[in-house]
């Protein structure tokens, strides 16, 4: 039903020669779209390589948590995915990775136009300091779009997803920083959410907040997860649990080696019948 | 959906090579501009040096330099910076007297005995003193500092190095004050708790240990003041009195580099050698000021390092 | 006296000598505040704000004069702002660490050190002569500018540096381009600080005499400039004319423009450390 409503939404915003179209090629293109492929990836800070060979396979449409303990190279992983990693200087990545069978690391790959496919939420809430509709439009401005009518739909649709709009609609104008850390988060999934991404990356995305709040977020991304690919890095094993379908386990063995990839399956077999012993120590509390 | 994904993606790819255009000529704009500073401060020295280059090739620079008469309209002219080097440096001396004790014991008092309410006051205050025009403290000499000064010392003229140099030391509080209180604030707390729980009171953790650590910013802070108090220049041209010989006390007039270079220049002809010879003093106060400058730089850089962690 | 009665006795001391310093400059601040105040105010008035000096200045107004010194910083602003905001940006954006910027570094803060009067040499053979911009406004804007170009650099580069990173990387994540997220988030985020830091800047330059005594000012003119090529009247060259070549200078005039100088520079820099301190509450990262 939330899918519904969201391609509902979604056809408002755009010109009227897509609703015509709409009909034949959703259900096929939905399926195609927002699957990363890894193979041999590897990361290097200066001379120093945190991760080596990872090898995975995001679905689409699915919630996949990444876990393992501080340190491990989850974060870092993540920003591979939508080359943030180039913003941080002196990092260096290795092997192949694809999005919907497209290589992302190439040369002729611009990570602006990756960055509107695969948005990111941060650990801490990060909301401009401007209001909360100009925090949601500030995406899909950048990418063009200047019709009013055409950015209102959008704000408004992106908030109805991120399960904020409710709160916010009596007054969007309002500046982000009066919101509650909570909301200022939501506002940023609104905010990813308005570019339209294939693919959301989230970092520790409820880790500053209450369990309240932590509540509203993976309420959130259980109903996301029919329209967006998540991948999910997260400290808290139960919300693994809870959220994902797939869970892939990193561990980074002693500071001398790179991180690895143990071991990734359906997140039911991961927390019940592990096929690596270090992977049922971790969630089994015995380190980490 | 996917079309949805396709036409933002067209519209965003349509606009990728105007974007990118824009990147590369914003870059040249703001590196262009990043390089600015070091652009001008090179041409000022380039134009100085070009521009007295006429006196130091007439006349020479040691002859200059070493010359105790400045007698730059006199059918025998003669340029000799003895003079105005030596009154700088008298001027220069009686402010830092002021300036120095004054300006450090207010920063240490300010940093380590003064409470909240007296610290936000001091420092409003000390943002105004720095915010006087140079032309005003010299006007206020005038009326007040240059009948004082004759009277008191019983003098034929209140004109003397120090009516101009008490004015330059009260001008050059506010560097030194600010520059030292930022010194010593930089001192990690950890280090005065130290030093009390080892029985220590607050003023022998103050002389024993901020301090010390403080010093080489302080230092700085001297320097910069110093720096400042050269370079001053109206307040000593309406203050000094401006005769120019070879200084033996600072109860008499002295003229400086600087008042020396403001009074005369409005009356030269351009480009003749006193002209010149002008722009050679420019280089001499330019190159003071800039070693002065550089050391103090040198100082704080390395005590910001030595509190970084 | 035992140990610790000598270091209490010691302490009881140095305490009242370093609060003597401390009590010494605002003293000195406190009475030329007031000498300036109590000097000047009786000359205040409308006519003396907006008519020309009669008399070489011992009878009449300072219109001419305030309407020069706002030309001036108001041209000076035109030139030194966006290339000091941009010059920021470069060094907190853009710089590598390298030895260049070391030294771009370096040179700013000795920008900061040259003398007053060395800038008017500078602005008189570059602007003046080379440029050949004559003696003019323009000239002796381009010379303030120049003078003020570091401050602007400065508080630009600590203002964006307060800027937190995850708002870059969330912007960048977005799709945005680096120069897009500077304009559109970091420098809207950080103009506070950019405003007035900027505008103190500029206020102490409204007050500085001597780099504009041989690149803009003229003792005595009766109306404003026409265009920026005129040679203009300012404050401080006006205070510093009158006292030092008008013999029996009015001192009640002098003193009046003075205060206006000085209350200017003050009201200016008081309403943008109040404006700043406003715009901070809304902005707390």
């Amino acid at each position: 039903m939330v899918n519904a409503l969201n391609v509902e939404l979604r056809t408002t915003a755009m010109p009227s020669l897509v609703m015509t179209e709409r009909e034949n090629d959703t259900v096929v293109a939905a399926d195609a779209s927002g699957s990363f492929t890894l193979s041999e990836v590897s990361v290097a800070y200066g001379r120093d390589l945190v991760i080596e060979g990872v090898d995975m396979y995001v679905a689409p449409r699915s919630v996949t948590a990444l876990i393992g303990p501080s340190g491990c190279g989850k974060s870092t992983l993540l920003r591979c995915l939508n080359r943030m990693n180039d913003e941080l200087g002196n990092v260096k990545v290795g092997g192949r990775i694809t999005l919907d069978g497209q290589d992302i690391m190439g040369r002729d790959t611009d990570p602006v136009e990756l960055r509107m496919r695969v948005g990111q939420v941060f650990q801490r809430p990060n909301p401009f300091p401007m209001s909360i509709y100009d925090n949601v439009a500030y995406g899909p401005r950048t990418q063009g779009i200047r019709k009013h009518s055409e950015l209102d739909d959008l704000v408004e649709d992106s908030l109805r997803r991120s399960a904020l709009y409710e709160e916010v609609k009596k007054n969007l104008k309002k500046h982000a920083f009066e919101l509650s850390g909570g909301q200022q988060q939501r506002l940023c999934i609104a905010r990813a959410l308005a570019t339209m991404p294939e693919v959301l990356l989230m970092d520790e995305p409820a880790s500053a907040l209450d369990p309240i709040s932590t509540q509203q977020i993976e309420d959130t991304i259980a109903e996301l997860k029919s329209s967006v690919t998540i991948v999910i890095v997260t400290h808290n094993m139960q919300q693994a649990a809870r959220i994902s379908d797939q869970t892939a386990f990193m561990l980074r063995e002693s500071m001398e080696e790179p991180a690895h990839l143990i071991e990734m399956s359906e997140t039911k077999k991961i927390f019940t019948n592990p096929d690596d012993k270090r992977t049922e120590s971790y969630i089994t509390g015995r380190f980490g | 959906m996917a079309i949805s994904t396709d036409t933002k993606r067209g519209r965003a790819l349509g606009r990728t090579a105007s974007r990118r255009a824009t990147e590369v000529v914003v870059r040249a704009l703001v590196f262009a501009c990043g390089w600015l500073a070091i652009v001008i401060l090179a041409a000022i020295a380039v134009f100085l040096l070009t521009n007295g280059l006429r006196s130091i090739d007439e006349v020479g620079l040691g002859t200059m330099l070493t010359g105790t008469s400045w007698y730059p309209t006199s059918n025998n002219a003669q340029f000799g910076f003895l003079p105005l080097i030596l009154g700088s440096l008298f001027v220069t001396g009686v402010a830092l007297v002021v300036s120095v004790p004054v300006g450090v014991g207010a920063a240490v008092y300010l940093s380590e005995f003064a409470g909240r309410g007296f610290k936000e006051v001091a420092k409003s205050v000390v943002e105004f003193m720095a915010a006087v025009p140079s032309v005003v403290y010299g006007l206020i000499g005038v009326a007040v500092l240059i009948p004082w000064v004759r009277t008191t010392f019983q003098l034929d003229s209140g004109m003397t190095a120090l009516t101009g140099g008490i004015v330059l030391g009260v001008m050059s509080i506010p560097t030194v004050l600010s520059i030292s209180e930022d010194a010593l604030h930089a001192v990690p707390e950890s280090l005065r708790q130290a030093s009390l729980a080892l029985g220590n009171t607050r003023w022998q953790t103050t002389y024993k240990v901020v301090v010390p650590a403080a010093s080489s910013g302080i230092f700085a802070a001297v320097m910069l003041g110093l720096g400042r108090a050269i370079g001053e220049t109206m307040a000593v041209l309406m203050l000094t009195g401006n005769a120019a010989v070879m200084p033996t006390g600072v109860f008499e007039s002295v003229r400086t580099m600087t008042g020396t270079i403001a009074a005369e220049m409005g009356e030269v002809v351009r480009k003749g050698l006193h002209y010149s010879a002008l722009f050679s003093v420019g280089l001499v106060l330019f190159a003071m000021t800039f070693a002065i400058n550089l050391a103090a730089d040198l100082v704080l850089e390395r005590q910001r390092k030595r509190w970084r962690r | 006296m035992n140990r610790v009665q000598r270091a209490r006795f010691a302490e009881k001391v140095a305490k009242t000598v370093l609060g003597l310093m401390a009590v010494i400059v605002l003293v000195t601040a406190a009475a030329v505040f007031i000498y300036i105040v109590s000097k000047g105010y009786r000359a205040i008035s409308w006519e003396f704000l907006t008519t020309r000096p009669l008399k070489l200045g011992r009878e009449g107004g300072i219109g001419p004069a305030i309407g020069g010194t706002l030309w001036l910083v108001s041209l000076t602003a035109f030139f030194t702002l966006p290339i000091g905001i941009l010059a920021g940006v470069y060094l907190s954006e853009y710089a590598p660490r390298n030895m260049l910027t070391r030294s771009i570094r370096l040179a700013i803060t000795n920008m900061a050190g040259v003398p007053s009067i060395v800038y008017g040499l500078f602005g008189l053979a570059m602007f003046v002569m080379l440029a050949n911009f004559k003696v003019s406004a323009l000239s002796g804007a381009l010379t303030l500018a120049c003078m003020t170009l570091p401050v602007v650099i400065t508080v630009t580069e600590e203002a964006l540096r307060q800027v937190p990173q995850d708002l870059r990387h969330a912007s960048l994540a977005l799709g945005s381009t680096k120069w897009r997220t500077i304009r559109k988030v970091v420098l809207p985020a950080s103009m506070p600080g950019i405003v007035t830091g900027s505008i103190l800047g500029l206020a102490r330059a409204a007050g500085e005499t001597a780099p504009i005594l041989f690149t803009a000012a003229v003792f005595m003119s009766p109306q404003l400039p026409r265009s920026p090529l005129d040679r203009v009247m300012a404050l401080p060259y006006h205070i510093y004319a009158e006292v030092t070549s008008v013999p029996n200078w009015s001192e009640n005039l002098i003193w009046g423009t003075a205060l206006v100088l000085v209350a200017g520079i003050s009201i200016v820099s008081v309403a943008a450390g109040v404006w700043r301190s406003i715009q901070r509450r809304k902005i707390r990262w």
